[in-house]
């Protein structure tokens, strides 16, 4: 029994750290509905401040002053990067803000190695806090009763900070209907930048006090970021409480899980995000979130299909690029084959997320399906690569199929998070199914077969069916699905109201993109020889994510150009330079800043201003029109 | 034709949150071609009787009938389908595409090809939708992007839409709210010649009583959700429980008094 | 306009390609190196400062048969995929006369499919699956690093003789863990048929949440543990145990415990009496060794890591397997590895020819606290050749060419 308790104990230990850390996510995105993504960077760089602060000031006063310090000087750059960064985009489309965050926690990881070394530190224990009490034959670490205490104690602080103060009001007021603060007068500026400051503070506290029972490394980001998000999905977007029952739920499954499934931590919290939501479409806490309103200025100019003249002009870019291999070497036509496989992965979730206003978080798992698809059938069948690449998407399309139907029954973040949840469990089966799938050693010798197997043939292969995805999707985007799956994007209860079946349009939505995304997975086995489950792994969807959202979210085509720069860019950073993350994070923010709708998007943008002035002259009545609708 | 159910047929719908009883057993019928009015002060249910009619909301209680069918509980989707056309107390239209495009994407559901992944909409029931347009006075504005309409074009756009099931009812929530006063006026006139052309019915909620005592044949009255009067303009004018609850809002005696100044 | 997109991506290629053509100098010799520079640079820093020690003393000696050596190194981001874009590229534009590296298990056999399929010459450094030589081993591969099978043996050999006989298992829950933990309790149960295993616990990697792992392992209160965790998660889990007392009086035998890599960082939690392998660069007085330690420290004025010795080796033997082929065809590179003899700061290893792998052994010994300090004491050096099995259940195991 008094193992049982101790566990219990431990667990909840376990939720204290996760809960400080989710705390500050969950009240950031509640406000500013910022994903930030560098929430995990914040956590990282409250340790290694801790570290250095705790080494160089010594004794109790030194430790915990050090602890508080590190947490401030971290809240305070926070602070910088919410005034310098965030504040320029906070109008930009939903998720622009997520590219942003991601291309400084890339420059993050980098730079702490840079200025701390690359090696784990090991920083002090807890000055009175140093050992472990007995529990009826038990140990317990003193420290771990210290953060049992202070979860709670941090919850009960914020609790009286946004009942009690007017601050807290705001934010609870923001966290519900952001429009009405403004309508309010209040300075929505500082409110965010407060709110972001507290955010990244608890954030850095979490990190900073982890130095006594963790090694500071710079792939801490990374270990914290999907949990923490998932806690503050499962306990609902911006409940605070939500986030403490969510990470006391994970913690005490875990700690007791592993009693019974030893295997089980790598997949627990997806599962139990996965029950929960779809048991609860807005998580055990959380509110319906109120249909999103259209930031004024932001409406699109309809999409219209290619003139002639521009079908000619795409006519020539794909010969052009079709005569790679006439001008280059095998590495560069090589090149050329992943940067068209990309642009196929790209556009498919571009179709889900631009025409659909599905944003998967998750959408490696179906390329990753088809790549697997094709592993399965030319390994243990022994099919020919035709019959390969022809029926290996079909996995992906049967995934699509399964898991979007879950997933179209939720909406925004909930449907990201419920994506991601799914390609984790896709992943962790690839992972641990190691008769089957070989584990994280994968399948290996999946070569093409002698006529696509020379770069030319191949990259000719690749870019003959990016174009015809690219043309198929273009298509479907003006045929009365695609219009039905924007009417759902734009307006649901007008969509419903005229009779089209929402969620069936966009399963049907998630299908296709599945299926596209799973074509090119199986080019993509093909053209590594091999498949690993890290073809269906978080840093493969977010890699889809930047694509999409760099060329530009708004556009038709977007996705393409933002593959073939992402893409191409990353390739040769790679290649060239060992700081590739810093350089490629520096890049991301600075396309944030300098192209807010996106390359292709601000591209039109641009375009438009020059070419037709009658948007522009008619923006007013439309800026007073969604003042009236504001209103009422 | 007489042999035919009525229209609209309402019967003992009921409906309660949390106790507290927002609708409370109405009953009213609508024939078609004819005008209703519902109206009530603020919380007297009228919203939630009309997410209940056009399917947004289930009742606890009561019956709904289209032409004798019964459509109690069927999504709104379904209730569409039967001919019942709706507009939004906040314009529900699609911002992202052209003025045209709104409409056409009404007549692909209602023609049932929300399926076709290969055709392009761009030319599909092109005619219909123009016609529909120059219907309520929009033809001008089919190839702007409907974004940039003001709100009283984004109104008649919305109609517009609503009419591309040629629907035999209407359900007009607030249909002139936030509207110019002059703008109130002209939307209702078309609404109504509409109706009166095509013989539909429509049902109607408003707060400005000079449109509803201008425009409805009929006026159902709500408080606190149950129907306290119903009956023509004059009939509902003269009824002392009306007048006792508008009475604070000084509505009605204003109505009563542009109108009379005007007849 | 918008698919002038492949125009511009067919542009960026056409860079790509012209920036790697630099004019190959025909006084050159190139190996490609490959490994997760910005991954693991705890583990890949001292790595490449032990190869690029070891190229400056071929240069210095007159290069490779009078060529001079150029090692072109890529970083694969610790992605398989990423890897192989950098075999391709040095391959297809830097002419590389061999692949060389990697660290992770699954990016050292997606390299050695990718030199299979291209008829390269690969020679795997840090990898420790027993797959690459072994399950899914192939002509063009070889490796040099004892496999997770050998250094399994080296540890049995030690946790054999024990007392104890309730077992439990702590280790990272992916393939190298697995194997490692497979392969011990197989060699374990052999050479012990009375032991009995516990419990086991499988942390996913980097991601370990130590006080209930500590905690479930204590319950099931094995007399021994078996530890494969390493990195941040070694850290964690021995600060928990400390704490908890979970080591108190309890064997524990933990695969590579002992490299510098893993150890230093333990600084004074350092858990005493543990049964590793690892590296002890302070205590080994062989000639050959001091040779290397006093040119690693004197060029970097930085003592060596295992890595080091793993970069040094890798680069050196790649040297003589070139000199002794007088050619980069990769099937006269095959033909003068296999067998070959090649001295290490460790003494002589072996290329063997029946699957490739080098008989570079590791240090066994127990751990210990000096000074605040964690070392290694009581080692031992365990030549890779004692520990591999018999050439006929090599033979089964290799897939058939």
């Amino acid at each position: 029994m008094a193992f049982y308790v101790a566990q219990f104990l431990t667990g909840l230990a376990s939720a204290a750290s996760l809960f400080l850390v989710a705390s500050g996510l969950s009240i950031i995105f509640g406000v500013t509905r910022i994903v930030n993504f560098a929430h995990g960077a914040f956590y990282m760089l409250g340790a290694y401040v801790a570290f250095t602060l705790t080494e160089y000031f010594s004794g109790a006063f030194g430790f915990w002053g050090g602890i508080v310090a590190a947490a401030l000087a971290v809240a305070t750059l926070g602070v910088l990067v919410e005034i310098v960064l965030l504040r320029r985009i906070y109008h930009a489309p939903e998720l622009f803000q997520l590219l942003a965050t991601f291309g400084l926690t890339l420059m993050v990881e980098d730079l702490v190695v840079l200025i701390w070394g690359p090696s784990d530190l090991l920083g002090r224990r807890a000055p009175g806090f140093k050992g472990a009490v007995d529990f009826f034959g038990q140990s317990l670490p003193s420290y771990d009763l210290f953060l049992i205490v202070l979860g709670p104690a941090v919850l009960g602080i914020l609790w009286l900070l946004f009942q009690r103060t007017r601050w807290g009001v705001l934010v609870r007021a923001a966290t519900q209907d952001r429009d009405m603060v403004a309508a309010l007068g209040v300075n929505q500026k500082w409110l965010f930048t407060s709110v972001f400051a507290v955010g990244v503070f608890l954030a850095a506290l979490g990190g900073a006090l982890q130095i006594p029972r963790d090694a500071v490394n710079h792939a801490m980001d990374l270990r914290i970021i999907v949990d923490v998000f998932v806690v503050v999905v499962i306990g609902g977007l911006g409940s605070i409480f939500g986030a403490f029952v969510a990470a006391v739920l994970v913690s005490e499954l875990n700690a007791f899980g592993i009693l019974i499934f030893p295997k089980i931590s790598i997949i627990l919290v997806f599962l139990v995000m996965a029950v929960v939501l779809i048991v609860r479409p807005w998580g055990l806490f959380g509110k319906r979130e109120a249909p999103a309103r259209r930031t004024p200025g932001l409406t699109v100019n309809p999409w219209r299909p290619l003139t002639s003249a521009e079908r000619l002009a795409v006519c020539i870019a794909l010969l052009a690029a079709a005569a790679l291999p006439v001008i280059g070497g095998n590495y560069a036509v090589t090149v050329g084959s992943e940067i068209a496989i990309f642009v196929i992965f790209a556009i498919s979730l571009h179709f889900l997320m631009a025409v659909g206003g599905l944003a998967s978080f998750g959408h490696a798992a179906y390329f990753g399906l088809g790549a697997y698809g094709v592993a399965f059938l030319a390994k243990m069948a022994g099919l020919p690569m035709i019959a390969c690449l022809l029926l290996g998407p079909l996995l992906g399309c049967l995934g699509a199929a399964v898991f979007g139907f879950f997933a179209v029954q939720l909406s925004g973040v909930y449907f990201a998070m419920l994506t991601l949840a799914f390609a984790q469990i896709v992943w962790s089966v690839a992972f641990q199914w190691v008769e089957v799938t070989g584990g994280d050693n994968g399948i290996l010798g999946v070569w093409p077969e002698r006529w696509a197997s020379s770069p030319s043939h191949f990259y000719w292969l690749s870019l003959g069916i990016a174009a015809l995805a690219a043309a198929g999707l273009r298509i479907l985007v003006f045929s009365p699905f695609g219009f039905a799956l924007r009417a759902m994007r734009d307006s649901p209860l007008r969509s419903e109201a005229v009779g089209i079946n929402g969620k069936r349009v966009q399963w049907t939505a998630f299908v296709i993109s599945g299926t596209v995304a799973g074509v090119a997975g199986a080019l993509f086995a093909y053209l590594k020889g091999s498949v690993f489950p890290d073809n269906l792994g978080i840093p493969l969807s977010v890699d889809a994510l930047v694509m999409v959202l760099l060329g530009g979210v708004e556009t038709v085509s977007g996705g393409i150009v933002g593959a073939i720069v992402y893409k191409a860019l990353n390739i040769w950073l790679v290649s060239q330079t060992d700081l590739s993350k810093l350089v490629l994070g520096g890049f991301i923010v600075l396309i944030v800043v300098a192209f807010p709708k996106g390359i292709v998007g601000t591209l039109e943008m641009i375009r438009h201003r020059h070419g037709g002035g009658s948007s522009e002259a008619s923006s007013e009545t439309r800026l007073m029109g969604s003042r009236i609708e504001t209103a009422e | 034709m007489s042999a035919l159910p009525p229209l609209l047929s309402v019967e003992g719908l009921t409906k309660s949150y949390g106790g507290v009883h927002a609708v409370r057993g109405v009953s009213f019928e609508l024939a078609a071609g004819e005008i209703l009015a519902l109206i009530g002060p603020n919380g007297a249910g009228k919203s939630t009787c009309f997410d209940m009619l056009n399917g947004q909301n289930t009742p606890d209680a009561g019956r709904i009938l289209l032409r004798g069918e019964d459509t109690t509980g069927r999504p709104p989707r379904a209730i569409w389908r039967l001919g019942v056309g709706r507009t939004f107390q906040i314009t529900a239209t699609f911002p992202t595409m052209t003025v045209r495009e709104n409409v056409q994407v009404a007549l692909v559901s209602h023609g049932r090809r929300v399926f076709n992944f290969f055709t392009a909409t761009q030319n599909f029931a092109r005619e219909q939708a123009g016609r529909l347009l120059d219907l309520v006075g929009m033809g001008g504005y089919a190839d702007r992007p409907c974004g940039e309409l003001a709100y009283g074009d984004l109104k008649r756009l919305e109609l517009a839409i609503a009419l591309a099931n040629e629907p035999k009812l209407l359900l007009m929530d607030e249909p002139t709210a936030g509207m110019a006063p002059r703008e109130r006026v002209e939307l209702m006139r078309l609404t109504a010649r509409i109706a009166r052309e095509q013989s539909i019915g429509v049902l109607f909620t408003e707060h400005d009583m000079d449109v509803v005592f201008e425009h409805a044949d009929r006026i159902l009255v709500l408080n606190r959700g149950t129907l306290i009067a119903q009956g023509s303009p004059a009939e509902v004018r003269a009824n002392r429980e009306v007048q006792a609850i508008y009475l604070g809002e000084g509505l009605v005696y204003d109505a009563r008094h542009r109108e009379g100044a005007g007849a | 306009m918008r698919r002038s997109n492949y125009f511009l991506g067919a542009g960026l290629a056409v860079v790509l390609a012209g920036m790697a053509t630099s004019a190959m100098a025909q006084a050159e010799i190139k190996i490609g190196e490959i490994n997760s520079y910005s991954l693991l640079p705890a583990f890949t820093e001292p790595y490449r400062k032990g190869w690029q020690l070891a190229v400056e003393e071929i240069n210095a000696a007159g290069g490779i048969n009078g060529k001079k050596l150029v090692v072109i190194s890529k970083d694969d981001g610790g992605k398989p995929a990423d890897a192989q874009t950098a075999a391709n590229e040095l391959v297809s534009s830097e002419n590389v006369a061999m692949l060389a590296g990697t660290f992770l298990s699954n990016i050292g056999l997606a390299v050695s499919d990718f030199a299979n399929q291209k008829k390269v010459f690969f020679l795997a450094a840090e990898p420790l699956t027993d797959a690459i030589t072994w399950s899914k081993g192939n002509r063009y591969t070889f490796r040099l690093r004892p496999s997770n099978y050998m250094q399994a043996a080296m540890l049995v050999e030690e946790a054999a003789k024990l007392p104890a006989k309730r077992w439990a298992t702590i280790a990272p829950n992916y393939e190298y863990g697995q194997s490692a933990v497979a392969v011990f309790k197989k060699l374990m149960s052999e050479k012990r048929p009375d032991i009995q295993w516990v419990d086991e616990q499988w942390p996913p990697q980097g991601k370990i949440d130590a006080g209930p792992v500590v905690q479930a392992v204590a319950a099931a209160n094995p007399e021994a543990i078996l530890n494969v965790t390493f990195g941040a998660d070694l850290v964690k889990l021995v600060r928990e145990g400390n704490t908890r007392g979970l080591f108190k009086d309890r064997a524990v035998v933990s695969f590579l415990t002992g490299e510098p890599e893993y150890l230093d960082p333990l600084k004074d939690e350092t858990p005493e009496g543990w049964i590793v392998t690892g590296y002890p660069w302070y205590s080994i007085k062989t000639p050959e060794h001091d040779a290397f330690l006093k040119a690693y420290q004197a060029k970097y004025n930085d003592y060596p890591r295992l890595g080091s010795i793993v970069g040094y080796q890798t680069i050196k033997s790649a040297a003589a397997i070139l000199a002794k082929a007088g050619s980069t065809d990769p099937d006269k590179l095959i033909a003068a590895a296999e067998g070959l003899k090649v001295p290490s700061p460790f003494g002589d290893i072996t290329f063997r020819k029946i699957d490739h792998q080098s008989t570079l052994g590791a240090f066994v010994g127990k751990t210990a606290l000096k000074d605040g300090k964690g070392v290694m004491v009581d080692s031992v050096y365990r030549s890779g050749a004692d520990y591999l099995p018999g050439d006929a259940e090599v033979e089964k195991m290799r897939p058939k060419e």
